[in-house]
Formats: C-alpha cells, sequence, structure tokens
C-alpha cells in the first residue's frame, strides 16, 4: 500500500517536471514579494535558472517550519531568517540589502504626506501583521503622535498577505494609499509614486538570507547569496533601487 | 483462466479505490490529527477565527438569498422555455464553474472595480463594493450561482411537462403553477443545488481576496483567515480547516440524503 502511494507520488512529480528538464537540477529560491525583480534579473544574468518562488516572508517561514526545503531563503526582515536559524532550520544569515519603506500611492493622486492618510475618508492598504512590509508599516506608524496612528489605522481598509497585493489594490484605485517599499514603487513601470516617510520616524528596512539547511544544491546556494554582495546580484539589486547592506 | 482474471481485474480496481482514498482521505484526515480537539474547541474562542465564521456565515447567508431569488426563475425559464440562443445562455452562466478564481478576481475588478467599466457608474450611484463587505457577497455570488442555477435548471427540466399543463387547465396561472407545482416538484434539486453552491461560497479565497480585501470582520472570510494565520498561528490555521471540513461535510451529506429521500418518495404525483 505505501509502496503503491509513493509510486503514484513519484509518477505524479515525474509528470509535473516533464517538459522541462529535470526539477532537482535547478537551485530553488524561496524569497520576498518585493525581491522579484530583482532576484528574476539576477537569477537570469546569472545564469543560475533558479526556480523561485515570491510571496509574503512570513508565509514563506512558515513553509520552511512545515518541512519544505528550497536552498536559499531570502526575507524581507532579519527576524524572521534569525528565528529559523534559531529553530536550526537555515544556516547563519546576512543581511544583504536594505530598502526604504514608503507612502505609495497611484501617480495622479493629491496624497502627498503620511498625514494624508490620517484624513477622515482616506482609505489605505497595509501588509497584515507579521508581514515584514506590514510590520515596518506599523513601526513607523507607532512613532507618530498616538492620535494620528489611530487615525491612519482606522483608515485601513484591506491587510494583504504581500506587497504584490498592496500594488493590486494601487494600481486598481481600490485604495488610496498603502505603505511600501520604495522598490515596489520604482518596479510600478510610472503607475504609482512614493512619498517619502519622514526619517525620524522610519523604519530600518534590512533584508536576510540564508542557505537552508537540507539544501539540495548547497554549493549553488552559497554562490548564490555571495553574488548577492558582490557581483550580478548586488547589481540587479542596486538596479532595482536597494540600498547596500550597512557596513 | 477467466475466472483467474476476474479475480485480477477485481484486485487492481480493489487497489484503484485504496489509493484514491488514501489519496483524497489522508490530507482531510491529518487537518484533524495534527491539532488536538481542545485546542480546536479552544481556537473557537480566538475573535480573529469567530469574527471570520460570523462574516463567512453572513457573507455566504446573503449570497445564497441573492441567488434563490435570481436564479430560481432564470432557472426555470432556461428550463421550460426553449428560445434560440439558449445553449450559448446556459454556457455563458455556467463559466464561472470552471473559471480559476484568480480571473474571476480580474473579470470583477475589471467589471465593478473603481476603474472598471461600470466603476463609474456604482461611484455615481454611491455603491461602495471594493474592500467592502457588500464586495465579499459579490464575489461569493459570482462563483457560487452557477452551481445553483445548474442544479435547479436540470430539476425544472425534469419535472413533468403536463403535471405544469394540467395545473394550468385548472386556472392556476403560470406564477401559482411556478410557486405551487414546479418549485415543489422540483425540491430536492433545488435543495442540492442551495447546498453546492453554499459549500462553494464558504470555501471562496481568490476572487474575494482579490476584488474585495481582506480585513477582519469586514472582508476576511474563514478561508482567508486560514491563509492569515498560516504563518502566524499554524495550530489555528489548522482548527479554522478543521471546522471548514466539517461544515462542508455536512452540507455535502445532506445533498446526498435529501438526494435518497426524494428517489425513496417518489417525485409528487408521479
Amino acid at each position: 500500500m505505501r509502496r503503491a502511494i509513493g509510486a503514484s507520488l513519484a509518477l505524479a512529480a515525474s509528470l509535473s517536471s516533464c517538459g522541462g528538464s529535470d526539477s532537482s537540477d535547478h537551485l530553488v529560491v524561496s524569497a520576498a514579494s518585493s525581491l522579484q525583480k530583482a532576484f528574476e534579473a539576477y537569477s537570469g544574468a546569472a545564469g543560475f535558472g533558479a526556480r523561485q518562488s515570491f510571496g509574503g516572508s512570513d508565509d514563506l517561514a512558515a513553509q520552511i517550519r512545515q518541512g519544505v526545503t528550497p536552498d536559499v531563503f531570502a526575507a524581507a526582515n532579519t527576524s524572521l531568517p534569525d528565528q529559523l536559524f534559531q529553530e536550526g532550520l537555515v544556516r547563519k544569515p546576512q543581511v544583504f540589502a536594505t530598502n526604504t519603506l514608503v507612502v505609495a500611492v497611484p501617480k495622479d493622486s493629491s496624497i502627498d504626506s503620511i498625514d494624508d492618510l490620517a484624513k477622515p475618508g482616506t482609505t489605505v492598504a497595509i501588509g497584515a501583521a507579521g508581514v515584514p512590509a506590514g510590520d515596518y508599516a506599523r513601526e513607523a506608524l507607532a512613532n507618530l503622535p498616538s492620535e494620528e496612528e489611530k487615525a491612519v489605522l482606522r483608515n485601513v481598509a484591506t491587510e494583504e498577505p504581500d506587497v504584490a497585493g498592496i500594488v493590486g489594490k494601487l494600481t486598481q484605485g481600490a485604495v488610496d494609499g498603502g505603505f511600501l517599499y520604495i522598490t515596489d514603487v520604482l518596479s510600478a513601470d510610472g503607475a504609482l509614486k512614493a512619498i517619502p516617510i519622514p526619517k525620524s520616524i522610519a523604519p530600518d528596512v534590512e533584508y536576510g538570507v540564508a542557505v537552508v539547511k537540507g539544501a539540495k544544491h548547497p554549493d549553488a546556494a552559497r554562490r548564490f547569496v555571495s553574488g548577492l554582495f558582490h557581483g550580478k546580484g548586488a547589481q540587479a539589486l542596486a538596479a532595482a533601487g536597494f540600498g547596500p547592506p550597512p557596513t | 483462466m477467466s475466472r483467474g482474471r476476474r479475480s485480477v481485474f477485481s484486485a487492481a480496481l480493489t487497489a484503484a479505490l485504496a489509493l484514491v482514498i488514501a489519496f483524497l482521505g489522508i490530507p482531510i484526515i491529518a487537518v484533524f490529527t495534527n491539532t488536538s480537539p481542545s485546542r480546536l474547541v479552544s481556537s473557537l474562542g480566538e475573535p480573529a477565527v469567530r469574527d471570520a465564521l460570523w462574516l463567512s456565515l453572513r457573507t455566504t447567508l446573503a449570497s445564497l438569498a441573492i441567488i434563490i431569488a435570481f436564479g430560481t426563475p432564470a432557472a426555470y425559464l432556461l428550463a421550460t422555455r426553449p428560445f434560440r440562443g439558449r445553449a450559448i445562455v446556459t454556457t455563458l452562466i455556467e463559466l464561472p464553474l470552471v473559471l480559476p478564481p484568480a480571473v474571476a478576481g480580474i473579470a470583477l475588478l475589471a467589471a465593478l472595480g473603481p476603474k472598471g467599466i461600470l466603476g463609474g457608474a456604482l461611484n455615481d450611484a454611491d455603491i461602495q463594493l471594493v474592500l467592502q463587505t457588500a464586495g465579499v457577497v459579490v464575489a461569493l455570488t459570482f462563483v457560487a450561482a452557477p452551481f445553483y442555477i445548474r442544479q435547479a435548471q436540470a430539476a425544472f427540466a425534469a419535472v413533468d411537462p403536463a403535471l405544469l399543463d394540467a395545473s394550468r387547465t385548472l386556472r392556476a396561472g403560470e406564477l401559482r403553477t411556478f410557486i405551487h407545482v414546479a418549485v415543489p416538484c422540483a425540491g430536492a434539486g433545488i435543495s442540492s443545488g442551495i447546498a453546492l453552491a453554499w459549500g462553494r461560497a464558504l470555501g471562496e479565497f481568490g476572487a474575494t481576496l482579490m476584488f474585495a480585501g481582506s480585513f477582519s470582520g469586514v472582508t476576511q472570510t474563514a478561508p482567508l483567515a486560514i491563509y492569515a494565520e498560516f504563518s502566524r498561528d499554524f495550530p489555528a490555521a489548522l482548527a479554522l480547516s478543521g471546522i471548514l471540513i466539517a461544515v462542508s461535510a455536512a452540507l455535502l451529506l445532506s445533498v446526498k440524503l435529501v438526494a435518497r429521500t426524494s428517489v425513496l418518495g417518489g417525485a409528487p404525483g408521479a
């Protein structure tokens, strides 16, 4: 019985990989949604041909906790890779890039400061709690006067599972403003504009990356990670608007 | 020889069925074995879980009411009045059955979103759908209506036309014939249509997230809450999943029971 189930699953696995070469030959990367454009450019330019899945960093971390083993895990914060490291699921994480949290609005919007998001009747999209973009946004809001923080949070109309959802709600005109990274605004091809958040309240946005324990391609994974610091990966990140890691 | 071959064939059938049961059943069982019953019950006390279930109940019932009110007469017309292009209309109505939820979400945005073709008119009429509970009801209605209309149409088509004619010759009138003869005769099919549409609406995820967003108590239905809890609190996500499985199983079972009683009782007047 057990052998039959195994055979069926093997059949399903082999069918799903038909058309391409064997899937086990590919480096597998789980990365934050906000890294999509940079990582796709990097993987193509450096010839990794990586199978990349993008999503909320928290969802990707939860998958790893459930036993999914990509080769590389790259998150939009340092706390998720650090937690996985503590739990013995990934190798030692490194900070490889920084980003900037902004208020994003449609390009023709009249909103021009974070304070405008507190006005009654304004609708706001924010990452769900636990999603790095959402946690950073709440961190920034907590630095505002308490009345203003409450007013903005009252205007939140949707808590999205990743930044891609926030971009979609903004470009469809479903909300007036949202909290995104500057890189998301840059990759929206002019549909959105970024309003800076004052330095005094802006959170430090640092991206952590780690090789996953039990990775099937540890060598390629290490090369992928080191390329994020020097070479094509660092170039792709800079081109997408990411900052270098703090020195 | 042939007997031996037959027994090999039977064994192959049995093995195939065993595989199917294992493949479809193990994930369902795993939801319940991965979480203790007490954890399941205690998660019911969490506000986020309660809000999600309550919202799912309200929105699915609202969409069912709309589906029944408009779908029943529409299905009756499709079943009893042949007209040119009926096959095309039926296909159009059934299309959401096979549409990927993401396509349904995009389509709803393109039609009813702020930038959609009807967005301006809705805005002028001061109707807010996107990111509102009303938007959830719209998304659920869009994906679930075909399940009901299909069943109801088949049920009306199976009603003996002689019964409807008899009712009319007794001067019951079209409306009274519809309400007092056609609907009761098609009752079993209509009931199973309600249960299937309800099940589909309860499970809706993609179209809701894209069109209505996700906000606790407003647009975050139980499936969206499961997705949100997946990264935050896996046992809570399992518990919510367990509840949805139980409710869906009850709905499916009720379809089977209704079908069986109608077979045993026979169609009224038949």
